[in-house]
């Protein structure tokens, strides 16, 4: 019989976390009610005398000072009066990481461990007061409090309450015995049935990659190996599934590695054989080439991240990832998992890394979206609040710094928000003699996992999520990640690491085991796999589940066999579940056994490499002339607050604040800087060691909007904003790393979706674009990643993303001592623009505040720019730079105001002087009446252009430094705290407080 | 002189323990040994072989159960392998011994959920305050004024007037019986307070106090002044650069101010 345990405040305490919920309720919902009390609800599901359930409910569940406990009766029937009681719990087999914790605590307090089947179940009561209606109670449940699809929730009114003397114990228990049968399917079927079988088990293949599954079954010689395991003539689940899996999209990258035909504007047509090996590793081994003795890179697009050279003694490895559809679902939770997940891409690169920082960037629609969104789809806020704290806890809780990130919004975001995390790790550069960033399985190792349990959770990813979730059925769409056990698990895999206790380590994510075993089976040529001693998180699973689970918090080692008495008593004491799953072989088949019986039984060869190309066709247009301006404006410093207010540009404090960006002791330049510790940094300097001044910048670019203009400009803004952060911060240019992630609404063109061939022209456009950018600047691109399917269809509606390409960049830097921060320093500093204003506003935050979509793309001139950014670099080695502010969304003006507020010091500044230029390269969308005007120089958004300022003694050597480069003093910092800009006619055309500006900068998201 | 020691514990979601043993060699510790709380359990690292004990911050446990709760359970009950005594009794020892103990945000809220601060009974421990959610409801990381309370027998702010040092926690606000907290005033176990730096006076005000802590309590002691905890994170101030505005302010000594509080540390067990 189980039984609750609620806890609650005492009465005359603050309830913090209440009052957090009222004030949301307002803002998000528009409710107004006087109080919520929040109170924790424990549901034990395991006899335990009455005695001892009062013991643990005050001794270890609650605080003897700040709360009281009630044991099997309401918390709420002592305390004051409420309305409205409303309870979320979650639903049977989602991670209940309260739960867990709680279990652990009873059965260390009463010195009792729980037996299968017993548990502790987490809710959380709400007791509201307040006049409101049941229906506006069930929507706040819906809308702000609770997610069905991982949730469920129940109202009672103050009345009901007591007649039914409080909630009755719910146990979210999965019901299910044993393993569910295998079973074997037929493909020989006719294309109809076949397609149907790969919709109705979410396969996801193609009949092209059906056929050739099918075909191999036909060959005698695999029939006959398979007979001598006792398998049939007919795949399995489990190898259908295994196939299906390792040939995914998400895994296989099948368009990017398709064949393209690609025609541009009516040209002739070409053939990319391959975007991911033509451009984007393409791009990395000329760099690398280029660069010879000066290359950094030491593992690339080989491992489950890139691994760069850091110092003699340790390499840098780096990776960001995005958990789009997830998010989408449950923002909280697939924001968490998105974080705690590309965690383990680092600490499962060549021997495993010590995480060292984690960055966040999402695209977002309006929070503030008046009209309600379309059924199926989240309201931006809520996605906004549920992305934020999932990223919160995940990164928090692993004592991971957030050190850089930024946040877009764009209406199309609505449909899928992209949500990127990225992490970094430290290896050490040799370990036992061997490149730490290697690793290899031997035959006769034994695969070993280690971590969490396996459960439904994530089979077949979001996909899945279509089906109606019912009682007993656990949820497999969505997940929650729980950061602890994942602490508890890398802190014993780093010992085990260092103790040598494995040769292969890599982590279970997309596809399960089936990809993390079939992956390192690679080296030695096979495995047996035997599911038999899987650990579970509940019984019910057929074997092809236990296979594709991917359940969190997982590793899977390779482990010689001499080791695996100190492996496993290592996991013991850290209390971190670990156990043996079978060997590595040299035989060249991928064998999967299950309490004694074979189900799998695929040659190695072709689960790797029987994968059938696509052929795809992609086509693109250059958009129609559009070379519209915007009158001039009446008042120059109310369109500088309103650009400052853009949610585009406006201070993103919300978010940086409730993120911990200094444990570990190395941020050297924070995400905030400046007097008052709320300026936009543009990049973070991190010093990962504690005793070693070598540091590490990480910037980002992104600039979505320009996809409506051309990919290929779009890309190169990315990858110059991204460099020119690196750069403002002391990067040195020549020393750069980046990464891609391409973000894309579907390139494969259908019926339900004719304009596909377009958004593949688009792809091949940035790609090209990347390849260019980065083999100019030298930058190579040391891991990447795609997600290609960033649409939703709502109520006949699609809903497509800009396309979207996120460069993130590491920039090595000698001493972290010569960091440069935006932020104006003193009175009389000269401040310099540097770089060419260029009549290029397509697309700017200028043109998008009044409602022009057209215009002069900015376009990069990468020898320009990397001229200038060298200088910029000689310059601050030398340490003549005082401040240096990048120049993106919102220009120069936007730059301008930033640099002072955050400095609190005053700018006295002439437009005159800034370096600008008519020769667009986007000339048929400037108007050849084109005159330069006060607002089109201040918002113009032209790559490569930085703000400066400059201590009166350094000037000439600065000057001398950027001689023959675009370069002009535009002014002085003065200590009147205004910003005064005189116009190209001479006269002050605004002069404001900064106090004025930074509010208008601070007030949109200061929720 | 007598060597000095120091034990810095990790594990289970302690995740400062690598700065802090950084903190503890830069403050003049002979010897720093990290060792996670899964080998003191296991009897292999011995707290009666050292001087200085630190418990950092982190999210023991996750936090689930509020902060640091789960985790006192763990010490309070966990057995230590090969016999029936517990983690609690090896504690209990250290202190009667004479050791000191800090504990830094997490850390803090473990030595207060423990009963050990502010003031450890002979007896049973009771816990007399508690550490509780911010006033905002929110976690924050930002940096922050404290002034030292001159009369407070705190061994670890000796000499120290006024430091700034971030903090980053969720729980943070004290919270307890009125005649209590005014009781750690009378007797000066209240080491450091958040302060407004334009007057140096203790502060309510967020985000000048960023939890609203009543009387801007940042720390306690106990009266013996050899157990302190404190929110704010000294750890994560080792040197200049880690100051939010050390590209501002060239006269920053090289050494961060969260040192001296490890350097008093040290110096008090000389």
């Amino acid at each position: 019989m189980a039984q609750r345990i609620e806890i609650g405040l005492r009465e005359g305490m603050q309830d913090a976390p209440g009052d957090k919920v009222r004030r949301r309720l307002r803002a998000e919902l528009g409710l107004e009610v006087a109080a919520v009390r929040c109170v924790d609800v424990y549901t034990v599901d395991a006899e335990l005398p009455a005695e001892a359930l009062a013991r643990v409910a005050v001794g270890a569940l609650s605080d003897p000072v700040s709360e009281r406990a009630a044991v099997g009766r309401p918390f709420a029937d002592d305390g004051p009066p409420f309305d409205w009681a409303l309870e979320v719990g979650l639903r049977p087999g989602v991670t209940d990481n309260v739960g867990r914790t709680a279990r652990e605590a009873l059965a260390l307090v009463l010195d009792r461990p729980f037996q299968p089947g017993e548990g502790v179940y987490h809710a959380r009561q709400y007791l509201i007061s307040g006049a409101l209606p049941r229906e506006a109670v069930e929507r706040l449940a819906r809308d702000l409090l609770s997610n069905a699809l991982i949730q469920r929730h129940r109202v009672l009114s103050a009345a009901e309450h007591r007649a039914q003397g409080g909630f009755a114990p719910e146990v979210p228990r999965v019901h299910g015995a044993g393993r569910a049968p295998l079973e074997t399917l037929s493909l020989e079927l006719a294309d109809g049935e076949l397609q149907a079988l790969s919709r109705r088990r979410v396969l996801a293949l193609n009949l092209a990659e059906l056929g050739a599954i099918r075909d191999a079954y036909r060959d005698p010689s695999l029939r006959a190996a398979r007979t001598g395991v006792g398998l049939g003539p007919e795949p399995t689940d489990v190898e259908l599934e295994c196939l299906a899996q390792t040939w995914s999209e998400h895994c296989k990258h099948k368009i990017f590695q398709a064949r393209v035909h690609y025609r541009e504007a009516g040209g002739p047509e070409e053939l990319v054989d391959s975007i991911f090996k033509t451009y984007v590793r393409g791009l990395t081994e000329r760099v690398r080439a280029d660069k010879g003795p000066r290359d950094l890179c030491l593992s690339v697009f080989v491992d489950n991240a890139g691994v760069i050279r850091f110092s003699e003694d340790w390499s840098l490895v780096f990776k960001v990832e995005t958990h789009n559809s997830p998010s989408a679902l449950d923002p909280y939770g697939g924001a968490l998992t998105g974080i705690v997940g590309v965690n383990r891409d680092p600490f499962g690169t060549g021997q495993g890394a010590r995480l060292v920082f984690n960055t966040d960037v999402f695209c977002l629609a309006d929070p503030f979206r008046a009209t309600p969104v379309p059924p199926g789809l989240l309201h931006p806020r809520r996605v906004l609040e549920g992305v934020r704290e999932g990223v919160e806890h995940g990164g928090n809780k692993s004592g991971i710094p957030t050190l850089n990130g930024s946040v877009v919004f764009d209406e199309r975001f609505l449909g899928k928000p992209l949500v990127f995390c990225g992490t970094a790790g430290l290896l050490p550069a040799r370990l036992r003699g061997a490149p730490g960033h290697e690793k290899a399985a031997q035959a006769g190792d034994r695969i070993v996992m280690v971590g969490g349990r396996i459960g439904k959770d994530g089979i077949h990813g979001a996909t899945f999520s279509s089906e109606e979730l019912h009682e007993g059925s656990p949820v497999s769409a969505v997940q929650i990640g729980d950061p602890i056990t994942q602490k508890r698990m890398t802190d014993m895999l780093l010992v085990a690491r260092d103790r040598g206790l494995y040769r292969c380590i890599t982590d279970d994510g997309a596809g399960g085991l089936s990809s993390s075993v079939g992956e390192m089976a690679e080296g030695p040529g096979g495995c047996e796999l035997d599911l038999t001693h899987a650990p579970l998180k509940y019984a019910g699973l057929a074997a092809w589940e236990i296979l594709v689970s991917e359940a969190q918090e997982r590793m899977t080692l390779a482990v010689p066999p001499e080791r695996m008495e100190q492996l496993m008593e290592l996991a013991r004491r850290y209390q971190v579940e670990a156990t043996d799953l079978g060997r590595f072989t040299s035989s060249g088949w991928f064998h999967v056994l299950d309490q004694g019986v074979s189900v799998a039984y695929l040659p190695m060869a072709f689960l790797h490499e029987g994968l059938p190309r696509l052929e795809l066709r992609a086509e693109w247009a250059p958009p129609a002339r559009d070379d519209r301006l915007p009158p001039a404006p009446a008042d120059q410093a109310g369109l500088l607050r309103r650009l400052l207010g853009r949610l585009n540009v406006c201070s993103k404090e919300y978010w940086v604040r409730q993120y911990d960006h200094e444990v570990q002791a190395g941020s050297v330049l924070k995400p905030l800087c400046g007097l008052e510790g709320d300026g936009p940094a543009d990049a973070a300097v991190f010093r990962p060691l504690l005793d070693d001044f070598r540091a590490v910048a990480i910037s980002h670019g992104l600039c979505p909007r320009l996809s409506d203009l051309d990919a290929h400009a779009m890309a190169q803004a990315a990858v110059d904003e991204a460099v020119r952060n690196a750069v403002a911060v002391g990067a040195d240019p020549d020393r750069l790393a980046g990464l891609d992630n391409f973000c894309w609404c579907d390139p494969v063109e259908g019926p339900g979706n004719p304009d596909g061939a377009f958004k593949l022209g688009q792809l091949v456009r940035a790609a090209r674009g990347l390849y260019e950018l980065c083999v100019a600047y030298g930058v190579p691109c040391i891991s990447g990643k795609d997600s290609m399917k960033n649409d939703a269809v709502v109520e006949g509606r699609r809903i497509s993303i800009p396309p979207t390409l996120l460069f993130s960049v590491l920039g090595l830097m000698d001493d972290a001592r010569l960091a440069v921060s935006m932020d104006a320093k003193r009175a009389g500093h000269r401040v310099y623009v540097l770089g060419t204003t260029r009549p290029e506003l397509g697309a700017s935050e200028y043109f998008g505040a009044v409602g022009l979509l057209g215009g002069a793309a900015p376009r990069v001139r990468a020898a320009e720019n990397l001229a200038l950014y060298r200088a910029v670099h000689r310059a601050m080695r030398r340490g003549l730079v005082a401040s240096c502010h990048d120049c993106s969304d919102g220009g120069l003006g936007v730059a301008l105001a930033e640099v002072a507020f955050a400095g609190g010091l005053g700018l006295d500044l002439a437009l005159s002087q800034v370096p600008a230029s008519l020769d667009a390269l986007d000339a048929v969308h400037v108007p050849a009446s084109f005159r330069w005007r006060d607002d089109l120089l201040l918002y113009a958004e032209s790559a490569g252009r930085f703000v400066a300022t400059v201590a009166e003694e350094h000037a000439a050597a600065f000057e001398d430094e950027l001689r023959g480069l675009a370069s002009g003093q535009v002014g002085v910092v003065m200590a009147e705290p205004r910003l005064r800009v005189r116009g190209l006619a001479g006269g002050v055309i605004l002069d404001e407080p900064l106090a004025e500006l930074k509010r208008a900068w601070q007030a949109p998201l200061a929720l | 002189m007598a060597k000095v020691r120091a034990l810095v514990v990790s594990g289970n979601g302690t995740n400062c323990e690598r700065e802090t043993a950084e903190a503890c060699r830069l403050g003049g510790a002979d010897e720093v040994v990290v060792s996670p709380i899964w080998d003191l359990s296991a009897g292999e690292t011995r707290l009666r072989d050292f001087r200085l004990l630190c418990l950092p911050g982190g999210f023991m446990d996750g936090d689930d159960l509020g902060s640091a709760r789960a985790a006192a359970n763990r010490w309070r009950h966990a057995r230590v392998a090969g016999g029936e005594r517990r983690l609690w009794d090896d504690l209990r020892a250290f202190v009667e011994a004479g050791g000191l103990v800090i504990g830094i945000c997490n850390g803090f809220q473990l030595l207060v959920k423990l009963g050990m601060l502010p003031r450890l009974e002979a007896a049973e421990p009771v816990q007399r305050v508690t550490l509780t959610f911010n006033a905002s409801g929110r976690f924050e990381d930002r940096w922050v004024t404290l002034v030292a309370e001159p009369r407070s027998p705190c061994l670890f702010t000796r000499g120290i007037e006024r430091l700034e040092l971030p903090v980053r926690h969720g729980e943070g606000r004290l919270v307890g019986a009125p005649e209590e907290l005014e009781a750690l005033t009378r007797e000066h176990l209240c080491p450091l307070r958040y302060a407004d730096p334009a007057t140096g006076q203790p502060t309510e005000q967020y985000p000048l106090n960023p939890n609203g802590s009543p009387g801007g309590v940042a720390a306690l002691c106990d009266p013996s002044g050899r157990l302190f905890g404190l929110m704010p994170h000294p750890e994560a101030f080792l040197h200049r650069t880690l100051h939010p505005r050390w590209t501002r302010e060239p006269g920053l000594p090289e050494e961060g101010a969260g040192v001296a509080i490890f350097r008093n540390a040290v110096q008090a067990l000389r």
